[in-house]
């Protein structure tokens, strides 16, 4: 498989909870709205849903409750079977595995994390963690060593022999993450991890979860409703609204242009400098004249602030981490990001 | 039915059309009991004429001797009772009590039972329930019962696990299949409500006189709740939960054995509480049909006035119920703890291996004491006739006597018999129809459809005026169980304190055998129907008392404040805040007061009654099946006629508050 082949690919999604969703969707006339579909008697959980998730990226679906954000993980992983369209993962239409096939795919392939942890609530943290190799039939030695790593690598260690309910909440939730880790997956679903933690919490565990992804480089599909929380994470946001998605795009691009006014009610009280980067507000280059030394791209607007002021460069040269000039940044455009003038 | 409706104030802004069908059903009742009155009802229309009555139950004997003989079931239930069944209680019977029979090990020194019970308190709950394991147990050996416990307890130890596995099966066969469930729901209810004497006539034609119809009747009777909870829990089970089982890629039967019947563990376990418990009451009973045990010496000392021995006998049954039901109830609230790594094996298994260490201990003491192995006829401490003397003396008190034979003819006399005279002068239509619009009047528009069809068949079945005394003894009962629980419920839930010791005491008395009620009432008024409502009252008044204090307690404590704080009085609060948030939960006791009573009345039988139960009890030692069915079907429709109108009632209203 090409690197650049998408490893989640979505086209028309459609789920519709109801009697009858096949025959419904069969007849349902283009264009209708969740509104009118909602009169009908049907909720469109996902509706008309056409999305891509590339190798190693990190992909966070951002919505208010009830947008659908959950369905559409869950659509991902086939814990719910659509209604319409196809999902392919690396490739195979899951819609078409049997249930030995996709019970395969789940032990290899897929790790999930749930907002309540989603724990047995009768299993030490080990046997917990170890869970998803013993369903697959790894022998007794093996999987106690897996576990113990990644028991390890969550930062647990000394607790494996607690049980759930002697642990805090985020405790709870590393167990809940080192489980879906143990078996080693190329797809990490993770279902608002964070959102039952408390505020102090939730940055610890933020900052641990992107030293992990640092580490693990795996293909993400991160479900919050927390839009600084999408902003800190992600490499691109799909923001959802009753079931369909109003924009996908990376973060600099959501801040700058919100594609509809759903989304820019979101990035209204945004600190726009602090999220968006130089070479998201970057030129083409275009036979600029480049003068003195070029500014990180990787940098935000806030960071290069001293910079921003006190430079008197009307186009100041962008580089990229190896230090390749990539386009060339407005300081006009960019201070007016930073003192929040359009 | 009077008395009954004031109970239940109709809060209900009830439509016009109600209000008609309501009327329209009472004036028809009125004008068939003034036509009686005035003596110009056609008798066809005050009792169903004989003719007319269809012969349900000969037609019953016919299908039940069909199904028996010619397909053969019977020989299907005597090869379980004769072959797997009887092995199983041969082989407790033998550890337990004794009997000659394989493995020839028994019976086990009392001793060693005491200290197990001993450690397997302290392993659930502490030295407290290690106390009243072992106290129980020394109790039983000092007071001279060891044998005749035993004879129970080991019809208990193989009924209660089988009834826990196939209850847990069912249960989940009604979780996974939807028309199983359905299927199942109704007849479960009927057997809820079902008297006891229904189970076990089939059971001793079907499994043979002696303890296997004994344990068959015990696991019909224990099943119904380990299904309801097995459903209960596994419906439960948090989708979180799920999920992460299917992420993990369980297949279908990892998920059963490793996600769902673990993560319903509590409910699962407050399942087996249930079967332990609902195993003794009826072990117990199974005295009528001729059981060896603690019930049938409990009958035969009842029977002949032995009052001391009864009451040791009475004190036997409750300290194993309290037993059996701290310890399984302690065992549902324990979690697992976790251990230090590096733990060493003999530490982890600490209580196990105690437990072996003094059970193998004691036994080997029991060869060289034999005290310990067995405490002798002329050795046991029972003080039964001394007791007898001390109540018969306490009872002869000239102020005892006279308040409890001037309450006997209060009763009697200007309660009991005039009421009981009045229902029965009813004309059998005019009765339906008042039945019909309570129902209707309470429940709703189906509760009233099916009082009437289920009143109906009563009225046809033959026993009109037998189930009409069967209904006259619950509502006396229940109306004065109400008289008195209530006011009691609202005065202990005034204090914190006083209500959290009388819910104890509700609770325990809960778990006491419904048999254990018939002592106290044979003691104050001897053998008559005083006796039999006395008992029936105690034993209702206990659920009423109890969801009083649960429904006044669970108002929200802004509710209560917001009155305070309106400058309302005490008895303002109580009666415009507290009563009406707590009603709906008042009404789950009410109707649990009546299910009780209508279990109660039919074992209120053995003191001598002119009910259903006392047809039913007869039936016992013939082999009259259609006949036993048709009375405890008779029993069965009128309680769940209750039963619906009463928790429709309380479902609505609950729903219109916005509570639960």
């Amino acid at each position: 498989m090409s690197a650049t082949a998408p490893v989640i690919s979505a086209k028309n999604v459609w789920k519709l909870f109801g009697p009858s969703p096949e025959s419904y969707l069969k007849s349902l006339p283009a264009g209708r709205s969740f509104d009118e579909i909602r009169a009908d008697g049907y909720i469109a959980g996902v509706k008309d849903v056409s999305i891509e998730v590339g190798r190693g990226e990190m992909l966070v679906i951002m919505g208010l409750s009830g947008s659908g954000k959950s369905t559409l993980v869950r659509c991902f992983s086939r814990l719910h079977d659509i209604t319409g369209g196809t999902i392919e993962v690396d490739g195979q239409d899951i819609m078409s595995l049997s249930e030995r096939e996709l019970i395969e795919l789940r032990r290899n392939k897929m790790g999930m994390v749930f907002q309540s942890f989603g724990l047995l609530p009768h299993r030490t943290v080990l046997d917990n963690v170890a869970f998803p190799l013993e369903m697959r039939g790894q022998d007794r030695h093996d999987r106690r060593e897996r576990a113990l790593e990644v028991i390890k690598l969550v930062g647990l260690e000394g607790r494996e022999e607690y049980f759930p309910r002697e642990l805090s909440g985020g405790q709870q939730q590393r167990v809940g993450i080192a489980r879906s880790l143990a078996i080693e997956p190329d797809i990490w679903f993770l279902d608002e991890p964070f959102s039952a933690l408390d505020p102090l919490i939730r940055r610890e565990m933020q900052d641990e979860f992107l030293r992990l992804q640092e580490m693990l480089g795996k293909t993400i599909v991160f479900i919050t409703h927390d839009f600084d929380e999408a902003l800190r994470l992600a490499d691109r946001i799909a923001i959802m609204r009753n079931g369909a998605v109003e924009q996908c795009d990376t973060p600099d691009q959501i801040v700058m242009n919100p594609a509809t006014e759903y989304v820019a009610k979101f990035t209204e009280d945004i600190d726009k400098a602090r999220v968006v980067h130089a070479k998201g507000l970057a030129k083409p280059v275009n036979g600029h004249a480049l003068e003195g030394a070029p500014i990180n791209g990787g940098s935000t607007i806030h960071e290069l602030a001293r910079i921003l002021v006190n430079d008197d460069r009307i186009l100041l040269p962008v580089a990229n981490d190896k230090g390749v000039v990539t386009g060339v940044l407005d300081r006009d455009t960019a201070l007016n990001v930073l003192l929040g003038a359009e | 039915m009077a008395t009954l409706s004031t109970e239940i104030p109709d809060t209900s802004d009830g439509t016009w059309g109600r209000t008609k069908v309501l009327t329209a059903l009472l004036v028809t009742a009125l004008a068939l009991i003034l036509a009686k009155a005035v003596g110009v009802l056609p008798e066809w229309l005050n009792r169903i004429p004989e003719a007319a009555i269809p012969p349900t139950a000969q037609i019953l004997d016919a299908i039940f001797d069909f199904i028996q003989n010619d397909l053969g079931l019977i020989y299907v239930t005597r090869f379980i009772a004769e072959g797997p069944l009887e092995f199983l209680l041969d082989t407790s019977a033998n550890l337990l009590e004794g009997k000659r029979r394989w493995p020839y090990l028994g019976p086990i020194p009392w001793s060693a039972i005491a200290a197990v019970a001993a450690v397997v308190g302290y392993a659930v709950g502490g030295w407290r329930l290690a106390a009243l394991g072992a106290g129980t147990f020394i109790w039983t050996a000092a007071i001279g019962q060891w044998k005749i416990a035993m004879q129970t307890m080991s019809v208990i130890v193989v009924a209660a696990p089988l009834a826990f596995l196939l209850g847990l099966v069912l249960g989940i066969a009604a979780w996974k299949y939807g028309w199983f469930e359905r299927m199942l729901k109704p007849i479960l209810s009927v057997l809820q409500t079902l008297p006891f004497f229904t189970y076990l006539l089939p059971a001793v034609i079907f499994f043979k006189v002696g303890p296997t119809a004994g344990a068959v009747a015990t696991i019909t009777f224990a099943i119904p709740p380990m299904i309801l909870m097995t459903t209960l829990g596994l419906k439960k089970v948090s989708p979180e939960v799920i999920e992460a089982g299917q992420m993990s890629g369980c297949t279908r039967w990892q998920m059963l054995r490793h996600v769902y019947v673990p993560a319903a563990r509590t409910e699962v376990l407050v399942g087996v509480n249930q079967v332990i418990m609902l195993c003794l009451a009826m072990v117990v009973l199974t005295a009528f049909i001729g059981m060896p045990g603690l019930g049938a010496k409990l009958l035969a000392m009842m029977g002949s006035f032995k009052l001391g021995r009864s009451f040791e006998i009475g004190v036997t049954i409750v300290l194993l119920a309290v037993t059996l039901d701290r310890m399984s109830k302690a065992w549902v609230v324990k979690q697992p703890v976790h251990f230090e790594r590096g733990t060493p094996w003999w530490k982890r298994h600490q209580i196990s291996l105690v437990a072996l260490v003094l059970f193998v201990g004691f036994t080997l003491l029991a060869q060289v004491f034999p005290i310990l192995a067995e405490v002798g006829r002329k050795q046991h401490l029972s003080q039964g006739k001394e007791i007898d003397v001390v109540i018969k003396s306490f009872l002869a008190i000239d102020v005892i006597k006279g308040t409890t034979e001037w309450l006997r003819w209060f009763l009697n006399v200007k309660v009991l018999i005039p009421f009981r005279d009045t229902l029965l002068a009813i004309p059998t239509p005019a009765f339906i129809l008042l039945v019909v619009s309570f129902a209707y009047w309470v429940g709703g528009r189906k509760p009233g459809i099916y009082a009437a069809i289920f009143f109906t068949i009563v009225a046809f079945s033959g026993w009109w005026d037998r189930s009409v005394i069967t209904l006259y003894t619950v509502i006396s009962a229940v109306a004065l169980a109400t008289l008195i629980g209530i006011p009691l419920g609202v005065v202990a839930a005034r204090s914190n304190r006083w209500s959290k010791s009388i819910l104890l005491a509700c609770d325990t008395a809960q778990t006491f055998p419904s048999f254990i009620y018939l002592i106290p009432a044979i003691m104050l008024f001897g053998v008559n129907d005083v006796a039999v409502v006395f008992s029936i009252l105690i034993f209702a008044a206990v659920p009423l008392i109890r969801y009083t204090i649960i429904g006044l307690s669970s108002v929200p404590p802004e509710m209560t404040e917001a009155a305070d704080m309106s400058g309302s009085t005490r008895r303002q609060k109580l009666m415009s805040v507290q009563f009406p948030l707590a009603l709906p939960t008042m009404a789950v006791g009410f109707n649990q007061a009546i299910m009780f009573a209508f279990f109660m009345v039919i074992i209120a039988a053995f003191i001598g009654t002119q009910d259903l139960g006392q047809e039913l009890q007869r039936t016992l030692a013939g082999t009259e099946l259609g006949k036993n069915f048709v009375l405890g079907l008779n029993v069965s429709l009128m309680a769940l006629t209750f039963d619906m109108a009463i928790s429709s009632w309380a479902e609505q209203r609950k729903k219109r508050l916005g509570l639960d």
